[in-house]
Formats: structure tokens, C-alpha cells, sequence
């Protein structure tokens, strides 16, 4: 039987003894309660874990793996051209209606994955939170994390639609990170009251698909977001999806016009929906253990 | 500083009656709101200024107040659903108390299930890292004693697998290795003894004397009332939500067994809430027979037969049932399996009958708990788990066949065995 070294251990025991000991206290908590983001980061690589997992067992699960994150959008992309660009000749600004409905297509998948994945979150780690304390805001965020892998392949193969379509990045491509990650706090707005409601009411996840439906086509994904009126566009934006996959198109394109109004709309939309995703998340989080 | 590690004052916690299903569908929300949209508010607006005052209500914990000082190693004992694992579970923060508080004076860990977070697809090895995360290790921790885990568990070879490969004997192993190594002032753990061969359980029971040892505080919840003796000084008696007893482990384990109150012999398991597993079959019966009659009790030495009556919702396919005997004091003396005997039952359906004739009981006069389960072939997943479904007495009877009725008095079991006398000469060994 190997010899278990504990003599090392012992040490780190007692050094920790030393130290001044952190006292916690435990007792319910009344009404709203404070976000405590620090502990959040405290935990952060737990976050890590949590998404590692999801893509390793995502990718060992699936026969094609990898595959699919570019398949899905690619397929989308075909169907879409085929249906909307050759047949219904709906107009794509005079960007090559492929790489139109693609760069959209790029910025819809990783919304779609991350509210499917973050409004089952809390249900399906049930496990998890019936047997160990971690802040559970950890849940959502780390399961919207794990789509950013399946971002990053598809992203790859925009970039060689623009090689092929000879079309140039400008500086605007800089701006791309501010809008997938204006597009990652919508999703976790959204992720968070769903995921919350889903654990009072279980049909829940049912409506998610419908949601998601619903949604893209609500959003400039298969057409412009310049076939609404120049003065109605700013009412558009509040739909922030909107803002983001125009957003998408003129960082990546160049399509004019940059979502200016649309976008500062969307962004206050986007600021209510996560301030009171975190707010209803957290308030209904202290019940997660007992009726998950 | 103070040498308080844990301080409870007043815990109280209340759950509603069948919490568990308490999840409507948001269907029934919306048309009843549509149908009666005043009711519904009014209601409503009721519920939230009483607390949810009229639904029916179980205090699982009521005032409980105990300290604890650091590096003491206490037990806590108590029947199921007496509230033990609630007050785990509000320790470790999983939930909150209705009333009253905890102070915590120091890192606490908490252990209430090993190999939580555990995916089947991943490796060993990632396993370890998502585990000891998931218990709230550090990275740079976890690949400090990462060797020293893997030797613990004894799995060196496997390390590249995926634990989905594993027999459940090297994944129980893993899943405790990586809890053993949790380094936290308090450790709070609950019945993960309970697992795995008794050479391994032999193990954890040591790591845990040594955690002890290390000045380290530890809670330990146990039905194996031997274990709690061996590790702890000191033990709380938890009955129905409030603790009945505390103080010496000696004094309060007896006390515990002096109050027993099992139910005996035959009876209707169907309303039983003390039972885990996934539902898909439930016991709904469990009989005791002796000499072709319902009994109580038993003649030590003599037939008697477990008949388990279930009920399956949807065909189920090989399960494997199992039984076992437990002293008064939470030693597991006996389990068998449908399985130790190559028994394949097919799928069942419906209602059914499954019976084990014990032929020869070994055991000596005492009150004994049954424990009986269903569970899949991997007897990790369990369909239906009853601790003490029943229990049953085991009464006096001529065993070595001497004419005198053997009474249990240092032992549990008695042995086929017979005595004689003989010379030095005889040695076979020498």
C-alpha cells in the first residue's frame, strides 16, 4: 500500500490555524440581498471548471465534436442563402448575402446556445447544489461561458468567407469584443430569470426553443435591420439582439449604418435585464437547495 | 481569539410538506390567473404577508443550539429524518435556516456525498480537478497533492480513463481520495463512510482518526453508531428536529438505543417518506415469516424469510434487489444482492414479490434492522433505498445444540464451532 505522506500537510494545518480565523455567520437572509460579486471571483475557478466541463463533455458526447460548431451555422447559412438570398432576394446592404446571414448566424448561435444552456443550468446541476456551497451565480455564467468555444471555431471560418469575398476588416474589428460581450451580458440577463423561473416552474424549458425561435426571427438575423423605417430603428433596438448582430456586421463587414441610436437602446435594455436577472437570481437562490 | 469553531443558536428550520414537488407548472399559473385573476392576487398578497401560513409545514430542526470548540471531534446520531443532514446541509450553507444562526470560525469544508460533480465521461485525472474545485480547492492545491490522491485511491494506472470504465469499488475510491485531501479547519461530513469494501472503509475511518488528530474540528454524521464511538469524544442525539441528548458518546449512544423505537416485524411501506433513490420502484411491504406465519421475531438459528412487495411504474429492466442486516448500533453484519446470485430478473413491471429465504441466521438475541434497496446493475444508482425498513428480535434458542440457550452478551453472531479437549502433542503448526 503507498505510504500517504501527511507530515506536510500537518504543516499547512497549523499555519492556517495561526492566521486570525475568518468568522461566517450563517442566518436567514430578508428580502434583497447583496450581489457579493467578490465572493463570485473568489470563486472563480471553480467558473472555470464548471465550463471546461461542459465543452470537454460536449465534445466527447457528440460524434462529430467540433464539427458541429461549424456545421450548425454553416447549414443556417446555406438554407438561409438559398431561401432568403437567391429566392426571396431579401436585400443584403450589397454584402454578399452568405457571408451576410454567416456573421449574423456567428452571433445568433452563441446567444441561442447560452440561453438554452443557462435556463436549464440550475436544474440540471441539481447535484451540485444539493450537496455543496459555492455562490450559485457561478451556474449561469459558467454554462455561457462553455459556448464561447463553439464561438471561437465558428469564428475561423468567418474570417476565410472574408478572404474569399475579399472584403477588409477595418479598424472596426477592434470594436468586436465590446459587442460579444454586450451579447454575452444578454444572454446571462435572460439565462439568469430563466434559469431562476425554471426552478419554480418546470415547463420552464419548454418554452425556451419557442423563445429562441421567436427571437431570431424578431432579430436582423436573415434580413437588414435597414428594412425598418430610419426613424422606427431606435424602437428596435429594444431588441438588443438587434444592436448586437448589426453590431457584428458593421465591426466585421463594414455595414453601414453603424447601430448608433439602435445600440444605445439596446444597451439600457440590456442594463435592466441583467441588473434584475441578478437581483431575481439572487433572491431566489436561498430556495434553489430545497425545491431544485 | 476564541477557541469556538462552531456556534449554533437557535436553528430552526421549516420546510413545506412535500417541498420537493412543490414546482408548479407555470401553465396552471397563467390560467388560473386568467380564470380568477382576483383570487389569485389576493391570495397571493396573503401568502407573502404570513409566511405561507396555511400550507401544511414540517419544522425539520427546531432550537438547536450546541458549541463546538476547535479540534473537537463530534458525532451526530439520530433516527432518519430526526434532522441530521438539514443541519449539515445549513452548516455548509447549502441552505438557510428559518430562524435563528451559526457562527463559523474558520475554513469549513463539507462532505456530504463523495464524488459530487463527478462526470462519467471525463478522466480520472479531470475528475480529480473538477472535484477539488467543486469542494473549494484551489488549482495549485489540487496539483500539489495530486500524486498523493491518485496513491490514496489506488488508481495510478486508471489516471487516463474515463471513470465511466471505473468498477464502482475504484470509483467510490477516486471520489474519496480527492475528499480526504480537503484541507479545512472544520470538515463536516455526513455518512460518506458508508461506502465502499471494509478494507477501504477501514481507510477513510483512519483518515478521518488522523484529520482529527491534526487539531483539525469535525462533525460527523453517522448510522453506524461503532464508527462514532471509535472517532468521536463527543455526540449530539438529534430526535424529531431538537437534540435530545449531548455529552459523552458513551452516554449518548446508549441513550439513543434505549429509546429505539422501530417499528417491528410486517408493515405497509407505501407512505414511508424516509427513503431515497429515484421512485422508479418502490417497496411497498416488507413481511417478515417464520415457520409460514408474519412474525416479529425469530428463534436465533432458525428459517425466516424477507418478503419485499414493489411497485414499478414502468418496466424496468435487470434490477437488482438487495437486503441487509444492521445491529442496533448501525453495523452492517449482512447484505446480499439478487445479483451475488447471477439472478437475472428481466424486466420487471407493475406490482411484484420478491422474497429472500435466510435459512440459517448466525445471529445472537438482539434487536436487528432491516435495510432493503433496488438499484441497477451498477448499484450506484438506486431506484429505492429503505434504511431500517423494519426490524425484527432475535429471541434465545439452544444454538450449539448443549442445552443451554445462549444469550448475546459480548457478540453479535454465533459460529458453526464445537469445542474439545486435546494434548501439545497433537500441534500441526510446530
Amino acid at each position: 500500500m503507498p505510504v500517504v505522506n501527511m507530515g506536510q500537510s500537518n504543516e499547512m494545518a497549523v499555519a492556517q490555524v495561526g492566521h486570525l480565523r475568518p468568522v461566517l455567520r450563517i442566518e436567514p437572509s430578508r428580502g434583497w440581498v447583496s450581489l457579493q460579486l467578490e465572493e463570485l471571483w473568489h470563486y472563480r475557478e471553480l467558473l472555470f471548471f464548471l465550463a471546461w466541463r461542459d465543452v470537454k463533455v460536449r465534445y466527447k458526447q457528440t460524434g462529430l465534436g467540433v464539427a458541429w460548431a461549424v456545421l450548425q451555422p454553416l447549414l443556417g447559412m446555406l438554407v438561409f442563402t438559398i431561401f432568403f438570398g437567391r429566392l426571396a432576394k431579401v436585400p443584403s446592404d450589397g454584402i454578399p448575402y452568405p457571408l451576410f446571414s454567416y456573421s449574423a448566424l456567428l452571433a445568433w448561435q452563441l446567444f441561442a446556445y447560452s440561453i438554452s444552456e443557462s435556463s436549464n443550468s440550475v436544474v440540471g446541476n441539481e447535484r451540485l447544489i444539493t450537496k455543496v456551497y459555492f455562490p450559485r451565480l457561478v451556474i449561469p455564467i459558467a454554462s455561457i461561458l462553455a459556448g464561447l468555444v463553439d464561438f471561437a471555431i465558428a469564428f475561423v471560418l468567418v474570417i476565410g468567407m472574408m478572404f474569399y469575398y475579399g472584403v477588409q476588416p477595418g479598424w472596426r474589428i477592434l470594436s468586436l469584443p465590446l459587442f460579444i460581450l454586450f451579447e454575452l451580458a444578454t444572454a446571462l440577463g435572460v439565462g439568469l430569470w430563466l434559469s431562476a423561473l425554471n426552478v419554480q416552474y418546470r415547463d420552464v424549458r419548454y418554452t425556451v426553443p419557442f423563445i429562441v425561435q421567436f427571437w431570431m426571427f424578431a432579430s436582423p438575423v436573415v434580413y437588414s435591420s435597414t428594412l425598418v423605417p430610419a426613424r422606427w430603428r431606435p424602437l428596435y433596438g429594444l431588441n438588443p439582439m438587434a444592436g448586437v448582430v448589426e453590431g457584428f456586421r458593421w465591426a466585421l463587414l463594414g455595414k453601414q449604418p453603424a447601430p448608433g441610436a439602435m445600440f444605445a437602446v439596446s444597451s439600457l435594455v440590456v442594463a435592466v435585464l441583467l441588473v434584475s436577472g441578478l437581483c431575481y437570481y439572487r433572491r431566489m437562490e436561498k430556495n434553489f437547495a430545497d425545491v431544485v | 481569539m476564541s477557541d469556538l469553531a462552531i456556534k449554533c443558536e437557535g436553528i430552526a428550520k421549516q420546510y413545506r410538506i412535500g417541498e420537493r414537488e412543490r414546482y408548479k407548472a407555470l401553465r396552471d399559473i397563467i390560467t388560473d390567473a386568467v380564470r380568477s385573476p382576483f383570487r389569485r392576487l389576493r391570495e397571493s398578497a396573503r401568502h407573502s404577508g404570513n409566511n405561507g401560513e396555511g400550507k401544511p409545514t414540517i419544522w425539520a430542526l427546531q432550537n438547536v443550539s450546541f458549541e463546538v470548540k476547535q479540534g473537537e471531534v463530534v458525532g451526530i446520531i439520530g433516527r432518519n429524518g430526526a434532522g441530521k443532514s438539514t443541519l449539515l446541509k445549513i452548516l455548509s450553507r447549502i441552505t438557510e435556516p428559518t430562524r435563528g444562526y451559526a457562527e463559523i470560525h474558520g475554513r469549513v469544508g463539507s462532505l456530504l456525498e463523495v464524488g459530487t460533480g463527478f462526470h462519467h465521461e471525463l478522466t480520472g485525472r479531470e475528475n480529480i480537478f473538477l472535484n477539488g474545485a467543486i469542494l473549494g480547492m484551489r488549482k495549485a492545491e489540487i496539483a500539489q497533492k495530486f500524486d498523493e490522491i491518485v496513491a490514496f485511491a489506488e488508481v495510478e494506472k486508471f489516471i487516463e480513463t474515463p471513470v465511466k470504465h471505473y468498477s464502482s469499488g475504484m470509483y467510490m475510491r477516486l471520489a474519496f481520495a480527492v475528499a480526504a485531501h480537503l484541507e479545512t479547519e472544520i470538515l463536516l461530513v455526513d455518512e460518506v463512510l458508508a461506502v465502499g469494501d471494509a478494507a477501504f472503509q477501514k481507510k477513510c475511518l483512519g483518515k478521518v482518526g488522523e484529520v482529527a488528530k491534526d487539531g483539525r474540528t469535525v462533525i460527523l454524521v453517522s448510522h453506524n453508531m461503532v464508527a462514532i464511538e471509535a472517532l468521536c469524544m463527543r455526540s449530539l442525539y438529534l430526535e424529531h428536529g431538537s437534540i435530545a441528548g449531548d455529552g459523552l458518546t458513551e452516554d449518548v449512544v446508549q441513550k439513543y438505543i434505549a429509546t429505539t423505537n422501530l417499528e417491528v416485524g410486517s408493515h405497509d411501506l407505501s407512505a414511508t417518506k424516509q427513503r431515497k433513490g429515484s421512485g422508479e420502484i418502490r417497496f411497498v411491504r416488507i413481511e417478515l415469516i417464520s415457520g409460514g406465519i408474519c412474525c416479529k421475531s425469530v428463534r436465533a438459528g432458525s428459517a425466516f424469510s424477507v418478503r419485499l412487495e414493489y411497485q414499478s411504474e414502468a418496466p424496468i429492466k435487470n434490477p437488482v434487489f438487495s437486503v441487509a442486516i444492521f445491529s442496533i448500533k448501525g453495523v452492517c453484519l449482512f447484505a446480499v444482492h439478487t445479483s451475488d446470485f447471477e439472478l437475472e430478473l428481466g424486466s420487471i413491471n407493475g406490482a411484484g414479490c420478491v422474497e429472500l429465504e435466510i435459512t440459517r441466521p448466525n445471529l445472537l438475541p438482539g434487536r436487528y434492522s432491516l435495510h432493503c434497496a433496488v438499484g441497477d446493475q451498477s448499484d450506484v444508482h438506486r431506484y429505492d433505498h429503505l434504511q431500517d425498513a423494519t426490524s425484527f428480535d432475535i429471541e434465545a434458542a439452544d444454538v450449539y445444540g448443549s442445552g443451554k440457550l445462549r444469550a448475546a452478551e459480548w457478540s453479535l453472531i454465533f459460529l458453526e464451532c464445537s469445542w474439545r479437549m486435546t494434548t501439545r502433542d497433537e500441534s500441526l503448526c510446530r
